[in-house]
């Protein structure tokens, strides 16, 4: 793990992607602790305030302070990256085994439910389900598993369907091992590898989704703050002050482009011949 | 060949069934009547009622969706609950102006990322080629609604060089050409850096094939090396991809289209959600799912006649 | 001795690698013979491609040549502009490669890769479809006229090595460097190919540098052989010279593991134990000393001089230069 890190750091591109994730935890998690002010705070005697000493990021058109509720922004963002893309792994990974290792027609239509998830485009999609549903963080959250699991689930079948024509496979189950010693004991350990740099890769366009979604008002519920919804207020405010904009988007350009980095340098970490594929 | 061809179109038919399909029954699965639902808070029992003859709700649910897609078929995707108007109209009505703006951004991208990318693969590894490779990942990453409050903010409010709502006037070609600007650049940003990476690629790999080398043993000038036989080869996954984006292109233009209160399927999707007129928010998603399904069909049809490989091996 | 149309003198080619200075060629001595047909033979490694591809001058951008000179009708090309190199390439000097698939461009048809690489003359594009279709009948393609619209995919392996050596021969070039032509082919085609290129040579009147590792074929078709190991030339001569009285340790392994020189069935075919050695960290002493069955103590440090083993038949070897 550590040989990992010292080699990330090596390719500068890298670090600077470690370097802004780190930050990134390490804000959110304490943000309650960094935040000078509530982020959900009313003051309306200080609204629309460009950067100054009190408020690093000025303050929105209630006067509640930009800083903190990027910061708190933040939590959100993480939130929903990590929980999201952990379901959509676990259960992409099981469907994509089940439609390798299976019976053929229940492959196929496996495959196809991919196919037609993967033909919405992903915010009409999202749009289309909000609007039955309303909007809430937990909608999101669904939205991104439903259509971040054709994703998984393929990479996980192809590198079923390769193993299972491997011979070492085939002698093992002559022998008799289960279907589910196979995959687990040989397929995942392969499978991670790719998976793990999806997964890296996947976060920063997840984030970029929840916070599209939120700048939509489809997303988090006022007065919650996420970058998204503090850039809606950007937007309304866009003729009065810039600030609002600069302080959602930001560590939202900031946060993408170090998981980008990040995830980049570690895909040429671990396989470099992925680089044309991922 | 021919085959390939209907093998192709078939699958894509049937992914757009399943896609209808899957919208049908996402209307029906969520709890309360159906009819009650698409109607919003204008629901009368009399609406309802009539709504629910018109649906069908009382017949059972494959019977449902047959009349469903009976409908599609005839163009019918029910009326607007506001206006009364049919939803095709108004859905195809705002078509065009999404159309536009995609076609204008993918051009535009084009014809920057392309040369982009080619300028890297031959510069490869010197400092303008990293820069460029850094420049467009953070294009790619950058999140179009994001550029387009940028440029909106910066290019129309700051600067005023460039109008920031709408989509110009009607039979006025520059002025709609002067509000088409804006927005494509913010769709077609992350493209630039999208194609400049994969020609950038592409170019390399072909430079690198043995039919290259012997152009040059044969001594044909390095730029019909490079232009003719390089070029032609490496600019063939930009068709593939650009097919495969238009899923991407139509979630960046709902963005911009709103950002710039510019008509289209994407502004029409929300205005529609806003003012709870689903039959029209289903109906732009169920265009703008066909869109994207033919898209990606094209271009693998393309794709496939443009390469005398893949030509053969069919 | 008639005028040589290729003479390499003294050539030393090295790569610059991350394990350091890879010494591909080492003071290599080659001539061609005007209207002769020269054949290099030796193992995976021993630098066939380095000199051609030093030759044609398309090596890789981390070479250098430290040393040496290549003459070619007069002139050394290793001191020629880029421009004047590219006037000869296709020109006085073709190639055919050793894959005909991947050589040929996959998306042009055959006749325009074969008017294109005609670009310098000014005929007409008629014109120039005429004398690929005279080419393409010369190397035994059936209807060429009609065939000239196919692509390389449309030919078969043989065919399209036949196409290879038709534009190769279009410009009627001084010299035609043939790399590893047939080793892709089967041995029925192989036959058909050496037949086709001894009699084209002859026909048009140029000369040919053979690359094989197939001894048999180059006792076929060429008229004199250079042997290489690890970047040296260990021994050059005629054929009947250097195959029938073979002066280099190297060269008699060779042919002793020929399987067309194996006299009794056998089911273990001698091969030659050991590998090539690394070429950046370079023994002292002879090059083929690790693999060498008659190595004597000088072998250890002293590299072997080239000496004239017989008449115009050289050789390195320490075990021939003993007074």
């Amino acid at each position: 793990m550590l040989q990992v890190i010292r080699r990330i750091c090596s390719d500068p591109l890298g670090l600077i992607g470690l370097v802004l994730v780190v930050v990134l935890v390490v804000s959110a998690a304490l943000a309650s602790v960094i935040a000078p002010y509530d982020p959900i705070a009313l003051n309306i005697i200080d609204r629309l305030q460009g950067p100054s000493f009190n408020h690093l990021l000025g303050t929105d058109q209630l006067g509640r302070d930009l800083f903190s509720r990027v910061l708190y922004g933040g939590r959100v963002a993480l939130k929903v990256a990590l929980i999201s893309i952990s379901i959509a792994l676990c259960v992409g990974v099981v469907l994509g085994m089940i439609a390798g290792f299976g019976p053929r027609w229940l492959d196929n239509i496996i495959v196809l439910l991919f196919d037609t998830v993967r033909s919405f485009p992903t915010v009409m999609f999202a749009l289309a389900t909000v609007a039955l549903v309303g909007p809430s963080l937990s909608t999101v959250i669904v939205i991104i598993v439903i259509t971040s699991i054709p994703t998984y689930g393929r990479v996980v079948r192809t590198q079923t369907l390769t193993m299972k024509t491997n011979e070492y496979i085939q002698a093992e189950r002559v022998m008799g091992a289960s279907s589910f010693r196979i995959l687990s004991v040989h397929l995942l350990p392969n499978v991670v590898g790719p998976l793990f740099i999806l997964a890296s890769m996947d976060i920063p366009t997840v984030i970029a989704l929840e916070a599209g979604l939120s700048f939509l008002g489809m997303g988090v519920k006022p007065p919650t703050p996420s970058w998204g919804s503090i850039l809606n207020d950007g937007y309304n405010l866009i003729r009065n002050t810039p600030w609002p904009i600069i302080a959602g988007s930001i560590p939202l350009v900031l946060v993408t482009l170090g998981f980008t980095f990040l995830g980049e340098s570690l895909r040429d970490l671990i396989d470099p011949k992925l680089r044309n594929s991922l | 060949m021919l085959l390939y061809f209907i093998k192709r179109v078939g699958l894509g038919l049937l992914i757009v069934m399943l896609a209808v399909t899957l919208l049908f029954l996402m209307i029906h699965l969520v709890p309360g009547d159906p009819a009650r639902i698409l109607l919003g808070p204008r629901a009368t029992p009399e609406l309802i009622a009539s709504m629910s003859l018109q649906l069908g709700l009382d017949k059972p649910l494959p019977v449902q969706i047959m009349m469903f897609f009976a409908n599609l078929f005839t163009g019918d995707m029910g009326m607007d609950v506001i206006t009364n108007r049919p939803v095709a109209e108004i859905v195809f009505g705002q078509l065009p102006y999404t159309l536009s703006l995609i076609f204008t951004a993918i051009i535009g991208a084009s014809l920057i990322g392309i040369p982009l990318g080619c300028y890297s693969a031959l510069n490869r590894n010197t400092l303008a080629d990293r820069v460029v490779g850094i420049l467009s990942v953070a294009c790619i990453t950058t999140p179009a609604f994001v550029v387009a409050l940028y440029s909106l903010l910066i290019f129309a409010v700051h600067l005023q060089w460039f109008p920031a709502v709408g989509a110009g006037e009607k039979g006025d070609f520059w002025d709609q050409v002067s509000h088409l600007v804006l927005p494509a650049f913010a769709i077609g940003l992350s493209w630039v850096g999208y194609l400049s990476r994969l020609v950038r690629a592409s170019m390399l790999e072909v430079m690198g094939e043995n039919h290259i080398r012997t152009a040059r043993a044969y001594g044909l000038p390095e730029r019909v090396v490079v232009f003719r036989y390089a070029l032609k080869l490496a600019v063939l996954p930009t068709v593939t991809v650009i097919g495969v984006g238009m899923g991407f292109l139509l979630s960046a233009a709902l963005f911009t289209e709103i950002v710039f209160a510019r008509p289209g399927l994407g502004k029409l999707i929300f205005d529609s959600i806003s003012t709870r007129n689903y039959p029209v928010v289903m109906g732009s998603v169920l265009i703008s799912t066909i869109l994207f399904v033919v898209s990606t069909t094209l271009s693998d049809l393309i794709n496939a006649w443009l390469d005398p490989r893949i030509r053969a091996s069919l | 001795m008639s005028e040589n149309v290729l003479s390499i003198r003294d050539l030393s080619v090295n790569y610059q690698t991350d394990q350091g200075s890879l010494q591909a060629l080492r003071n290599v001595n080659v001539v061609v013979p005007k209207g002769s047909i020269v054949g290099i033979v030796g193992e995976s490694g021993c630098g066939k491609s380095t000199l051609i591809s030093t030759i044609i001058r398309l090596l890789a951008s981390n070479a250098d040549i430290p040393n040496g000179e290549v003459i070619f009708e007069g002139r050394d090309i290793l001191k020629l502009s880029e421009d004047d190199m590219r006037a000869l390439r296709g020109d006085r000097l073709s190639m055919v490669f050793q894959d005909p698939m991947s050589s040929l461009n996959p998306v042009l048809s055959i006749g325009k890769q074969m008017t294109d690489i005609q670009y310098r003359d000014k005929k007409t594009k008629a014109q120039k479809r005429q004398r690929s279709i005279e080419m393409l009948d010369s190397v035994g393609i059936p209807d060429p006229a009609s065939r000239l619209n196919q692509y390389p995919h449309e030919f078969s392996g043989g065919m399209r090595q036949r196409i290879a050596i038709a534009m190769a021969l279009q410009a009627e070039p001084s010299l035609l460097i043939a790399d590893e032509p047939t080793t892709a082919l089967d041995a029925t085609l192989e036959v058909q190919i050496i037949h086709l290129l001894k009699q084209l040579q002859t026909d048009i009147g140029c000369s040919v540098l053979f690359i094989s590792h197939h001894l048999g074929v180059i006792a076929e078709l060429c008229d004199y052989v250079v042997v290489m190991y690890a970047g040296e030339v260990v021994e050059e001569g005629t054929v009947s010279d250097v195959f029938k009285r073979p002066q280099h340790p190297y060269t008699e392994k060779l042919l002793e593991c020929d399987p067309a020189n194996i006299a009794k069935k056998t089911r273990v075919l001698p091969t030659i134990p050991g590998s090539v050695p690394d070429l950046v960290a370079l023994p002292a002493g002879c090059i083929f000393k690790d693999r060498c069955d008659a190595k004597i103590e000088r072998c250890e440090t002293l590299r072997p001089e080239r000496i004239d083993a017989t008449e115009h038949h050289y050789v390195s070897c320490h075990l021939r230069s003993m007074p």
